[in-house]
């Protein structure tokens, strides 16, 4: 490992790795289960992360059967309406999301698309995942401590979240969630210094930052965004917990609970939503930008085309990761704060609209003049597309921060969160996976299946949060369990909440159909190839299919092209490897 | 949340820099080959181990200047009663400059490659940091005596709970330490200890560093400079 | 083929359900049709890039699909569509945000002749103050909450003596005369809804938030805790009757002060002993 380390710096390092210090797997227990092999380690992830992502899906389930027939579902109380909202919230933000971009596919893609052997520091890497599956284990333990799990909404403001009106506040429920928010962070820490590093020391010869591809551009940055945004969630669990347990006053202020006057005095609700969101905004961020980056490259190679305008795509993937620090505040326009930050935060919220913006117009550039193969991966990338605009849209409304007056706490913020950091990032997960599933098991998913899971999901979930922004127009607020009688809604507001209901129902159903494509396709499905779709990048470059421990074999790939030399004209096949040597070096213009 | 954003704009700051030299406007597509694809050809690029110590120091920066913003925001409330600083700080922090020194006389030793030296300066630096936690906590126990409880007040809840969160950072870096001496007294060879004596004494450094900043926050200096900001400002 | 139709459908769909659902806002009842007139503009901005982006797509599915024998075209980059994209952009979003802000700086900036009423959030309860006589609300802390002064009064304040107190009853308020709202919360955070009102805002414990409104038409309507604020969050609801100047005056006579309550409290307790 060291000598392909220092060799990155060093102009011209010698290609051949002898002797590496590779960790080499000595029992099954270590290869596969305490492995520190990052390819192990993003299944071992992936797989958690869906495991507990089906909870999540389960109880959104819960969610709307009680949104659509109050009543019918007597187990559904308040109580366990709330507990569902903020474990479904939370386990999709946190648990699912982020572990499965970064320590899912982060893990499973840097070092084969920079070209490297490992991550740079395995045994962390390894740590990060059992950490990490601890977090997800005192997590579902909530489920079946007394009290249940806390019910105080995936953003757990004070003092609600620690007091008795709340399910879970008084017993066991928000200690274990904030304790698993305290491990998971531990743990990413341990993963993300490995996804960063690795990017910095461990690409292969040729591997120039402007010749990666925009996965490790968006993984890379959302790395960077996680390291330093995480940090505000840690603060602000730590000192919760303090206020929980120990009975300080950090975020407590003197309060009347039900007639008593509790001890606390003097402290700040507020405080604790500026360190909520100064991680909560980049949060949104380190779950689109690996979306943004795995989404340029899968409508790159499935329309044969170079991704169109790929340095503004690189700028506008850190301009974007800079931006989203100094944003935070607009989910707090009506919080109280002080009003004259919405001047200030209203701005630079829709200054980040121009690079995104930018980001969209050149991925559908990019289909313009192409050569389209309409498969999944592309299909999913399409549904990206339109989900992503359509969400990015609705956070106009809310980032401007008046118009976003009538609208926050309303159902259109659901509906925005939804489509945009819900819907889109999970169609990009979709495609990856069938993008990369031959990569990692050396066989294709079934089309067929995969077919129907696409345009049910496709389509059901823009049913869903489409007309849902709807709602959130005529006034109904997030967070009921029922909406009940109100004077200002037509009764048709509930057929809606009806179909929306089924809706989510079908949706959730397909994703059986997706498991079972998984599970079906390890054994049953048709033979892959090393490269079957034709790509330019180094992880389908690979001597075996799947890639074997160490990667490469005995000498590391040598990079000498961008990843997407798609379609390059007077070249024999429509892609050109990244590792293939240019036959004329200087065919195509000068190397300075 | 201003100590959080100035940290970060000094983040941004060692980010453009790092960007810049990275030909961040190339044309990729028109670069094929090998030649001239490595910009950075300077063979003194630093090791791994110590990038990564560096991208795990921005993250504990992250995290105290986090605690500092918050210190900040909370202390403009009525509440607020500012701690005593118990004179055995002065030892403590005597105590851990002299472990950060002992580290840097160790690096240099080990650059020797004495032996009996590294040896005898990495226990100093042990035997102090060991001194420093000791401190720490009777200097909780001396304002606990004297009535500084935990939730008495919010300086009161601020000052233990930053002070742990040093102190554990400290425990993790004595953990590694105790790796490192056990090596050297186990027949490492100074050479080999090189690198994880410099990462020790890096990590050795910032902790003292933002044990100062701690220090004189507590002790009431930072608020002296932040209005000193203020008027400037105004 | 079906993707290309779908994305039509899916881009015209969309428009179709915005304008001819019967799902949308309710009328509104206060000043703020600005705050109405920003979102429309967001709207129809908003609208035309989904459906250009959605249809473009569309269009590129159709003529550029992979047929056998095509090849894609091979062109990096354009700076020049690049940057009158990001121009255009650049200028629909300051079409957002220029007025958002001058909205929102007169949101935020209360008239001076602004009657202040006071909301006091509890789980799960509305209470009310309104200045008495002298126009002027006294001072109050949740740490002077007790069994005969709900909402923590400072019986030592001149001000406070005449001020009246509506727990958990309605509130009336005067069309036509703006209203400057102060928002206190005793326990947790709450946030003041009113949808047809437009504006809304949280309140928190241990801090005064506020926002202002005119009324400007008659009616009664529905206050919404907008913030959750634990299991009975749905269930918090209040009323708030906008009426004549009238009809209000006769309201108000009716509503006990300050004293008043404190004088009954005592009743009950000398009756008691």
């Amino acid at each position: 490992m060291v000598e392909i380390q220092s060799g990155i710096g060093t102009a011209i390092p010698p290609a051949e790795t002898e002797d590496m210090e590779l960790y080499h797997p000595k029992s099954w227990w270590t290869k596969y289960v305490f492995s520190q092999d990052a390819k192990i380690i993003a299944i071992q992830y992936s797989l958690t992360a869906i495991a507990i992502g089906l909870v999540a899906l389960v109880l959104s389930w819960l969610m709307r059967l009680q949104l659509a027939f109050p009543g019918a579902f007597t187990f559904i109380d308040a109580e366990r309406y709330y507990q569902f909202i903020t474990m479904h919230g939370m386990i999709m933000v946190i648990y699912l999301l982020t572990a499965l971009f970064l320590g899912g596919f982060g893990n499973y893609l840097i070092p084969l698309m920079i070209g490297a052997r490992d991550m740079v520091f395995p045994y962390a890497n390894m740590l990060s995942y059992w950490v990490y599956l601890l977090a997800v284990l005192v997590l579902a333990a909530s489920f079946f401590a007394p009290g249940g799990p806390t019910g105080a909404g995936w953003t757990l403001y004070p003092p609600q979240a620690v007091l008795s009106g709340t399910p879970g506040g008084q017993d066991w429920g928000i200690i274990l969630m904030l304790s698993s928010l305290i491990l998971f962070i531990i743990g990413f820490t341990m993963g993300g210094l490995n996804y960063v590093v690795t990017v910095l020391q461990a690409r292969t010869r040729g591997m120039t930052l402007m010749r990666m591809p925009l996965t490790i551009w968006g993984i890379f940055t959302a790395t960077v965004m996680a390291l330093l945004a995480f940090p505000a969630l840690f603060v602000a669990a730590v000192m919760m917990l303090f206020d929980r347990v120990l009975g300080t006053s950090f975020f407590m202020p003197a309060l009347v609970e039900m007639g008593t006057l509790l001890p606390h005095q003097g402290g700040s609700p507020l405080l604790f939503q500026h360190l909520f969101w100064f991680f909560g905004h980049p949060e949104v961020y380190i779950v689109a930008l690996p979306a943004f980056g795995i989404v340029s490259d899968l409508i790159s190679t499935h329309a044969r085309k170079n991704i169109f305008g790929y340095r503004m795509m690189v700028w506008a993937i850190v301009i974007i990761g800079g931006l989203s620090f100094i944003v935070w505040a607009h989910h707090m326009y009506v919080s109280g704060m002080n009003p004259a930050f919405g001047f200030f935060f209203a701005t630079t919220t829709l200054i980040i609209a121009v690079p995104t913006a930018i980001k969209v117009y050149n991925w559908v550039l990019t289909l313009w003049r192409g050569d389209i193969h309409l498969t999944l991966p592309m299909l999913f990338a399409l549904a990206f597309i339109v989900t992503f605009v359509n969400g990015g849209l609705t956070g106009l409304f809310l980032g401007n921060v008046v118009v976003d007056v009538p609208l926050s706490d309303t159902m259109f913020v659901v509906a925005h969160f939804h489509m945009v950091m819900g819907i889109a990032p999970i169609m990009v997960i979709f495609g990856a996976i069938y993008h990369w599933y031959p990569k990692i098991t050396g066989r294709m998913l079934n089309e067929t299946m995969g077919q129907i899971h696409f345009w049910i999901t496709f389509l059901g979930a823009y049913a869903i949060f489409f007309p849902m922004h709807y709602l959130g127009l005529m006034g109904v607020p997030r967070r009921y369990h029922e909406m009940g009688e109100t004077i200002f809604n037509p009764p048709s507001a509930h057929m809606l909440n009806i179909f929306i209901t089924v809706m989510a129902l079908v949706v959730g159903a397909a994703q059986i159909v997706f498991l079972f494509n998984l599970a079906w396709s390890l054994r049953k499905g048709k033979p892959a190839g090393g490269n079957p779709w034709r790509a330019t990048t180094l992880e389908w470059q690979t001597p075996q299919t799947p890639p074997v421990h160490g990667n490469w074999g005995k000498e590391l790939p040598v990079v000498y092209r961008w990843a997407y030399d798609y379609s390059v004209p007077g070249a024999a096949e429509d892609f050109i490897p990244q590792n293939q040597p240019a036959p004329d070096r200087l065919s195509r213009g000068a190397l300075a | 949340m201003s100590v959080i954003l100035i940290f970060m704009a000094g983040i941004a700051v060692i980010i453009t820099w790092w960007m810049a030299q990275q030909r961040l406007t190339s044309k990729p597509w028109l670069e094929v080959g090998r030649a001239g694809d490595v910009p950075d050809g300077s063979s003194s690029a630093p090791a791994t181990e110590k990038i990564g110590l560096y991208v795990f120091l921005a993250v504990v920066g992250a995290l105290f200047s986090l605690l500092i913003s918050a210190y900040f925001m909370r202390m403009d409330t009525a509440d607020w009663w500012s701690v005593p600083i118990p004179n055995l700080l002065w030892v403590n922090t005597a105590a851990l400059a002299a472990s950060s020194v002992a580290l840097h006389w160790t690096k240099a030793e080990t650059r020797e490659n004495r032996g009996e030296a590294t040896r005898v300066a990495l226990l100093a630096a042990l035997a102090t940091a060991v001194l420093f936690l000791i401190g720490q906590v009777l200097a909780w126990r001396e304002l606990a005596a004297a009535g500084y409880l935990l939730t008495n007040n919010p300086a009161n809840s601020f000052f233990y709970m930053i002070t742990g969160l040093h102190g554990l950072h400290i425990i993790g870096g004595l953990a590694v330490l105790s790796r490192t001496t056990w090596k050297a007294w186990n027949g490492a060879e100074p050479s080999g200890l090189r690198l994880s004596v410099e990462l020790c004494a890096i990590y050795w450094h910032f902790m003292l560093l933002v044990w100062l900043i701690l220090f004189a926050l507590f002790a009431g200096w930072a608020n002296d400079f932040i209005d000193i900001c203020r008027q400037l400002l105004t | 083929m079906a993707v290309v139709v779908v994305l039509v459908v899916l881009a015209v769909g969309s428009v179709l359900f915005h304008f001819f659902s019967p799902w949308w806002w309710t009328p509104i009842a206060s000043n703020w049709g600005y705050i109405d007139d920003t979102i429309i503009i967001t709207f129809w901005i908003t609208g035309v890039v989904f459906v250009a982006v959605v249809l473009f797509m569309a269009y590129c599915v159709l003529r550029f699909r992979h047929r056998a024998g095509n090849r894609a075209a091979y062109e990096p980059e354009n700076r020049k569509l690049e940057w009158w994209l990001a121009t255009v952009t650049a200028i629909g979003v300051a079409a957002m945000l220029a007025p958002g802000l001058f909205v929102w700086n007169r949101f935020i900036t209360v008239p001076d002749h602004a009657t202040d009423v006071e909301v006091v959030g509890q789980q799960w309860l509305w209470s009310f103050r309104l200045p008495g006589s002298n126009g002027k609300l006294g001072t109050a802390a949740t740490g002077s909450i007790a069994a005969d002064n709900a909402l923590g009064l400072n019986k030592n304040d001149p001000n406070s003596l005449d001020d009246i107190i509506i727990e958990g009853g309605e509130l009336h308020l005067p069309v036509g005369k703006p209203v400057k709202v102060l928002l206190r919360s005793v326990d947790v955070l709450h946030n003041f809804y009113v949808p047809e009102f437009r504006a809304k805002m949280d309140m928190v414990p241990g801090m005064e938030t506020y926002f202002w409104f005119t009324p400007t038409r008659t009616g009664t309507f529905e206050i919404l805790c907008a913030e959750l604020c634990g299991v009975g969050h749905p269930q918090m609801r209040g009323t708030v009757v906008v009426e004549e100047e009238a009809d209000y005056q006769a309201w108000l006579q009716e509503q006990p002060t300050f004293s008043q309550l404190m004088a009954s409290g005592e009743d009950v307790q000398t009756a008691e002993n």
